[in-house]
């Protein structure tokens, strides 16, 4: 499958603190990719270098199959990039603040419009933004990303701080974007939107890659136990080693009706993730 | 161009809708209309107040205004998002240089057309409001790269606005000050055009007008140089 983001040995430190060190993985086309880690672990760090915006100690990597050394303007319009903190002009209303980045992009004033229905601003087009709540701010920044119809998106933690109801719209609307091809690379430090969202996860920890693969995989991967959890009708737990000798007697437990749910022993991605780095994902 | 355009028309609806950026285009203006029609004193130079607000809103209004936006910019992380979006540093300075100049050009109008100037007097005030705009923008600029928030670049524009604006005006009435306010710019500026249709004899422009503005000039853009270097705009 095609590769659309390359990171190999990228390294950066600020002054004597070394933030990345020595980060390599690879984004394929249309994958959701999610990079997991704490909060100041260098996520929107390793987003800047891979977009040209800072540069990198040593180490290189590549959008698109470009070098992210030797980006051009005509190579940006290639991605779109929302960051948590990307501000919005206040005293200019949606359709306004959208228009100042389509005439940067010399995108036609029909894709604002475009942008605006698909993140369900439409109605508020003439809302000044110091009126828009944190969710509409947020759907905001996703229709600047959205306008320009990019084939690589960069979230950076899109839904920090937004209520369950709206980080699930912008969930879906993350999908749907997958659906169209496009490749997603999703900064965040929430569990359950890394593993609803992401084909490929990379937990960074202390600047290193601590571990990488499909979000199921690693769950399965950190699974010690390996037991079934069979929750029974009259309401008590049993559980057997996941192989072969405990097949017989839980289907025995199905065909009479009592096994009322099975579950597996693996962690979920907090679980392992704090016992890889000893720490919680905050 | 196209990224210089979309910086200078936000530029123009933002303004609009920011009393505090817009009333510094407006006010010294209006209240020179104002004054020059409703004062009349015995022994007051012609075009009195037209001169005096033209030196204030020279030294206050290009200042304050690029000092503002520019810090207000970051503050709120717009300027990051144009950054990101591939839009030079110098393409965003340029832009809104030229908007507030353009917006400090009209101001100028109507001051020319309050002092009634004309062919070489009307030129030698142009020039002077020209200089005086862009030497008080460079100053401006340093002060919003170095800000940190709007808080912290108004902190340091309101001391720095009072010496460019207030001096020239109360060198008029203290020798003491006028001999200190001769090094910087805006007194240079007010001599300058307090100096138009005064006298019989052909106006002149002096060597230490021409020295000391040269001089500010350097000054300013040193000053814009290393504030650039080593904040640059992010």
């Amino acid at each position: 499958m095609e590769v659309t983001i390359k990171a190999d040995h990228i390294v950066k430190s600020f002054g004597s603190k070394k933030v990345l060190d020595g980060i390599s993985f690879q984004v394929r086309k249309g994958q959701i990719f999610g990079l997991l880690g704490p909060s100041g672990v260098g996520k929107t760090t390793l987003i800047k270098i891979l977009t040209g915006q800072l540069e990198c100690d040593s180490g290189t990597g590549e959008i698109n199959s470009v070098d992210i050394h030797k980006l051009t303007g005509e190579d940006h319009k290639g991605f779109g990039i929302m960051m948590d903190n990307f501000g919005i002009y206040e005293r200019l209303n949606c359709y306004e603040n959208l228009k100042v980045f389509a005439q940067i992009y010399d995108v036609k004033e029909d894709s604002i419009i475009n942008a605006l229905k698909k993140v369900g601003l439409e109605s508020a087009k003439k809302t000044t933004a110091e009126k828009l709540s944190k969710g509409m701010r947020s759907r905001l920044r996703l229709a600047r990303v959205f306008m320009t119809e990019p084939d690589v998106l960069f979230l950076d933690e899109p839904t920090s701080g937004l209520d369950p109801a709206t980080a699930d719209e912008i969930h879906k609307m993350m999908l749907a974007e997958k659906e169209k091809g496009k490749t997603i690379f999703l900064t965040t430090h929430t569990m359950s939107e890394a593993e609803k969202l992401c084909d490929y996860l990379v937990m960074i920890n202390e600047g290193k890659i601590a571990e990488q693969g499909c979000p199921q995989e690693i769950c399965r991967r950190y699974d010690h136990q390996r037991m079934l959890k069979i929750h029974l009708s009259d309401g008590s737990d049993i559980q057997f080693p996941h192989n072969e000798d405990a097949a017989e007697e839980i289907a025995e437990l199905i065909k009479n009706g009592r096994a009322e749910t099975i579950h597996t022993t693996e962690p979920n991605l907090e679980t392992v993730f704090m016992e890889l780095t000893g720490k919680e994902l905050v | 161009m196209k990224n210089m355009k979309a910086i200078f028309m936000k530029q123009i609806i933002d303004t609009l809708r920011n009393k505090t950026v817009f009333i510094q285009f407006l006010m010294f203006p209006v209240m020179a209309v104002i004054m020059e029609k409703a004062v009349r004193l015995e022994d007051m130079p012609e075009h009195f107040f037209a001169k005096l607000f033209a030196v204030m809103f020279v030294g206050m209004a290009p200042l304050t205004c690029m000092a503002a936006i520019i810090s207000e910019e970051k503050e709120k992380n717009t300027l990051r998002a144009l950054m990101m979006s591939n839009v030079k540093a110098w393409q965003y300075l340029i832009s809104i240089g030229t908007y507030i100049f353009l917006m400090c050009m009209a101001g100028t109008a109507v001051f020319a057309a309050l002092g009634e100037y004309q062919g070489k007097e009307l030129a030698i005030f142009l020039l002077s409001m020209i200089s005086g705009i862009i030497l008080s923008e460079l100053i401006g600029a340093v002060i919003g790269i170095y800000g940190r928030n709007q808080m912290a670049a108004t902190s340091v524009t309101m001391p720095v606005m009072m010496i460019f604006s207030f001096v020239p005006m109360l060198s008029m009435f203290n020798e003491t000050i006028k001999k200190f306010a001769r090094i910087i710019y805006s007194q240079q500026i007010s001599d300058l055009i307090n100096g138009l249709g005064t006298s019989e004899v052909p106006f002149k422009i002096s060597s230490e007008n021409m020295m000391v503005i040269a001089a500010n000039f350097m000054i300013g853009i040193v000053l814009f140089a290393v504030a650039y270097k080593k904040k640059g705009l992010e």
